[in-house]
Order: structure tokens, then sequence, then C-alpha cells
């Protein structure tokens, strides 16, 4: 029965729709699949009796005939930035040590009304700040692909790795994620997985440990394009504990994907084309183009002047609302206390233990551009920037119906290459992260193995609300790049 | 703009964040980097233009001033690292 474990949520929901497995059995091969995959470090918190419970229960709401929900007896992942109600929640972090909240986000409130089960919390980046999963308390994940002829391990991408990581290895059959910057995106593109950052205010922020509340949006991590709209279907919706979140109505996702993207206007916006680009990234890129054009879409090119202003524009906006979201984290309501001569002394010692340094250096980035006399300078100058940003999509879309680009500058990189200079990790994100700046939606779709011998990915950038045409033309590339490789189970062998 | 070592300390000290010596100046040298990477955003020309303050056009939502949550403090309590009844315990705050 291994192979349940391979199925995608639409081929897993027809063999539970027909009788021919129920929850409890495909719950009980990932269950199984997990406990041999420690060596890929992918879950913080294992949750196996809560997850055959929950399977025990929807397989009883099926035999009683209930209106199966979008989810109905599915095992899934959750990335540990989700509060989860009497299950730990740690964001990655050292400082909330026990955390074990009373709540669940709404995000995941919604996807237990549709029949989903939890299998655990999966590791991320601390805080979510990070481009390769190396920044958690919990330790880094390792990528399930390996580079042709060598063992050395790999990064998944950040922040969301656990997340890529688990649902490439099979130890789930989804994972939510979240983006600020490319968290989503960028490890579904070193992957090999389909990862969909929503328009923001698509999905609610409520009960997500909150990093940068204008950027933070949460969404899936899946195998398939298929899958993305099941979980998005899901996961969207007006949420009433959450004002940023848009009530507008939710699409049926699953029926926007038709396969006709005739007459469909793409932008290749020429800003992307970056000096010392690797040839198989602008490769990738023209066959993108190619397989598009074949399916009745037209080509036409479109610019972003001020793409490059992107990234250190976020990484003023970013570190300045982190600054002051996790100016909460004192000692005091919950978490990591480490005692002092007096409640300054406490809160100080208990933040200088219980945040990393990635996480430090963007708390203090941020304080200091917030700060008397620094504020016009570095943080309203920032916001005028992403207004322009913002200015140059809206332009753009006067024109074209949606943008494909790449998702990364490179394959996945190995553990420990480039955890010696943060501009350098920054730099991962300079595709993902413009889209986040103007709040729009974008997917990463797995469209081909690098020289290396490790997945890529291509981007596709949408309108505002607009993931329906994400979707639709995503599974075109999807179809096009056709059957792709799986890595080989090595971490079995580990365990 | 650089920061230097007397600045590092005064942002960890705003931030509420012990750092060692040995620590500060390695923060000093990552933080004076990224502050150089973000000052190519003097170039742009942004004279005139709004600052972005919300990426979706939106009239926020209102609802009833009314009590619609709580009545629960025990549960709030129960993760802290310390607490009594429904309180918060913190060190001594006023001799």
């Amino acid at each position: 029965m291994s192979d349940l474990t391979t199925l995608t949520i639409a081929e897993a929901r027809a063999k539970l729709d027909a009788g021919e497995i129920s929850s409890v059995e495909l719950t009980q091969a990932f269950v199984d699949e997990i406990d041999k995959a420690d060596a890929l470090n992918a879950f913080i918190t294992k949750t196996p009796e809560k997850a055959l419970e929950m399977a025990a229960q929807s397989d009883q709401r099926r035999a009683k005939g209930e209106a199966a929900g979008k989810l109905e007896g599915i095992p899934v992942g959750i990335k540990d930035l989700f509060c989860t109600e009497g299950t730990l929640t740690t964001a990655g972090s050292h400082i909330l040590d026990g955390f074990v909240p009373d709540y669940d986000s709404t995000v995941t409130t919604n996807m237990w009304r549709d029949g989903a089960v939890m299998l655990g919390k999966l590791n991320l980046d601390e805080f979510a700040m990070g481009s390769s999963n190396e920044t958690s308390y919990y330790g880094p994940v390792v990528n399930p692909w390996q580079r042709k002829g060598s063992n050395a391990k790999l990064v998944p991408g950040g922040s969301s790795g656990g997340s890529a990581t688990s649902v490439r290895a099979n130890l789930c059959m989804a994972a939510t994620a979240t983006d600020t910057g490319g968290s989503i995106r960028q490890p579904g593109a070193f992957t090999g997985t389909v990862g969909l950052k929503p328009t923001y205010g698509r999905c609610s922020r409520w009960g997500i440990v909150a990093f940068a509340s204008s950027l933070d949006q949460a969404g899936p991590i899946t195998k398939t394009v298929e899958d993305a709209a099941i979980m998005l279907g899901s996961m969207a919706g007006h949420d009433v504990k959450d004002t940023t979140s848009v009530d507008v109505p939710v699409p049926d996702y699953e029926a926007v994907l038709t396969g006709d993207i005739r007459g469909l206007k793409v932008g290749i916006p020429k800003e992307y084309r970056v000096d010392g680009m690797p040839s198989e990234i602008e490769d990738l890129w023209a066959k993108g183009i190619e397989w598009l054009k074949s399916a009745g879409a037209e080509i036409v090119d479109v610019s972003l002047p001020h793409t490059k202003y992107a990234l250190p524009t976020y990484y003023i906006v970013a570190p300045a609302e982190a600054s002051s979201n996790l100016a909460r984290y004192d000692g005091v309501r919950y978490g990591l206390r480490v005692e002092g001569d007096d409640i300054i002394d406490m809160y100080e010692k208990t933040r200088a233990e219980g945040f990393g340094e990635e996480v430090k250096r963007r708390i203090l980035i941020g304080t200091y551009v917030l700060s008397a006399g620094y504020y016009d300078a570095y943080y309203l100058k920032a916001q005028k920037v992403r207004t322009l940003i913002a200015r140059d999509f809206t332009q753009a879309f006067e024109t074209v119906d949606v943008m494909l680009t790449p998702s990364t500058p490179s394959p996945a990189f190995g553990i420990g290459e480039r955890m010696d200079d943060p501009l350098a990790m920054y730099l991962n994100d300079i595709f993902t992260v413009s889209l986040n700046m103007a709040g729009l939606p974008g997917i990463s779709v797995p469209a081909g193995i690098s020289q290396e011998g490790t997945p890529l990915g291509l981007q596709l950038i949408g309108k505002a609300f607009d993931e329906a045409t994400l979707l639709r033309t995503g599974q075109i590339i999807e179809q096009a790049a056709g059957d792709l490789p799986t890595p080989a189970s090595w971490w079995k062998e580990m365990s | 703009m650089s920061v230097d070592l007397a600045t590092v300390r005064h942002i960890a000290h705003l931030a509420r964040i012990s750092i060692s010596d040995e620590d500060a100046k390695n923060m000093e040298g990552d933080l004076n980097s990224i502050l150089e990477w973000v000052e190519q955003l003097s170039e742009v020309d942004t004279d005139g233009v709004e600052p972005m303050t919300s990426v979706v056009h939106m009239e926020m939502k209102k609802r009833d001033d009314v009590v619609s949550d709580g009545g629960y403090a025990e549960k709030i309590v129960h993760n802290a690292p310390a607490y009594e009844e429904t309180f918060f315990m913190v060190p001594k705050v006023i001799e």
C-alpha cells in the first residue's frame, strides 16, 4: 500500500469517494513514511495519534453519508507558523518554547471544516526569515533532491522548506505555507513542487505568527496545479477576524482548469533578464514562452522599470514590520523567559537567547530604519518606491493578463554554502519579491531539471484576485513539461 | 549613512536585545553592508509619490462596537512562563 503516498489529492479523493480506500489507511501510509524520513528534518512536531483520530472521524462522516468536504480525509502538513489548537506551535524559534495555542488559525480551521487530517507541524526558517531553511532553531531541513553523482545535502529553499520537502518526499499530500518575499515559490522551485502565493487578502492572516504584516500571505505547496486549486479553495475566504482579508467571492478553482488559454496575453518583463543569469534558466524561460505560445497565448514584451529596487525596498519594509511584530516576545506572556536583575534585563536576556542571528539582524535593521531621524530617509522612502513598483505592475497589466518569469536565479544550493553572506542569501528572492511589494498573486510550477539534476521552476504573476488565470496557465506549463523525475528516496536508508 | 559600534549598542537596547562585544562587532559589519546596499534607493526619484499604505484598494469593514470575544483569562495566561491565577508574573517594577 506504500503507493498511496504518491497519489495527488485529486486521485486520493476519487479513491476515497469510491470507497476503494479509507482515510485511516491513507493516513497510516503517511505516518509510516514520516517515521522513515527523520534524515530530512521536515517535521518539528509529528501528530500521528491526532492524524489517525481525525482520519477515523472522516471515515465515519463518509459512512454516515454526510457531504464530503473539499479535503475530506486528506492528510496534510501544517507549516509551524500556523497556530493549531492543542499542538505546539514554534515558528521555528527558541523564544516560543512550549507555546500551545488554545485556538486554530482561520486557514487551518477552514481546512478542518473541509475534512483535512493533520499529520504534524512542519519545519521552517525562524519566524519565516530565510531563503534556505537554515535559520530554524530546530535545524536545517534537507532537500529530498541531490545533485547527480553527489550525496551532498542541498537546501529545500525557504522559508517554507519543511512544507516543500515533505510534499516532495511523500510525507504529506499537501502542505500549508506562507510567502512574504518568496517563501512559498522559491522552495517550490527548489523541490519540484507547485507553490502558490495568493493575492494579499485572499487568505486570512488570523492565527498565523506575524512576520511582515503588509506582505505575509498564506498559500499551498502541492504536487500538482490541480491540487493547488483544491487547497486554495479550502484555505481562502473572508474573515471578520482579519480586517485585511478581502470580502470577495472565492471562485471554484477546480472548475477554472479548462486547459484553454487561447488568446491569453502573456507578458515577458524584460527587467527579469538579469546580468549573469545562468543559461539553463534563460533556456527554461524560452521554453516556457514556446509552450504558452503553442497553447494559443499571445506573447507581449512588457517593462517593470523599478524591478531592481524591489529587493532593497523589501529589506527596509519587512524588517521594519518584523521589529514591531516581534516586540511581543518578551518572556512575559508565552515561551522562553531568561531571568535578569530587573524587568528590562529580563527582556534583554530573554530576547538575546530566544532569537537566532538572522532574526536579530532583521530586528536591529528594522529598529534602526524606524528610529528617530532615519524614518524618512529609509522607511518613508521605501514605501514611496513601493508605490512605484506597484504602479509598474498596474501599467503592465493594462496590456497583458499574466506574466511569465523564472522562479529563481539558480537551482537548489548546498547546505552551508551561502550562510556567511546575508546579502548573497537575500538575492535568492530577486524574482519572487516584487509581487509581494504589490500584493499580487504568483505561482511557481516545476518546469525542468537543471544540469545538476535538480528541479527548476517557472513563475507566473497574476492580476490581483486572479488566481484562476494563474492556475489555468500553470497547468498548461505543467502538462507541457511532461513527466518530470522524482528524487530517489535515499533518506529511508538513513533511519 | 553607516552605523558605528555605539549605534549598534543603542539600537540593540531600543530593541531590548542584550548584545555581547563580539556580536556587536559582527552586527556592525552586517548592518553596514545591508544599509550600503539599500542606499541605491536614493537614486529613485520619488518626488510627489505617495507612500504605500495598503496594497489592496478596499474600504475597511467596520463591526458593531460590542464585545465579541473574551471571558477566558485562564486560557490566556496558561502559556506564560510564570503566572498566578489569572495574572502574569513579572519581576518587581515598583519599589
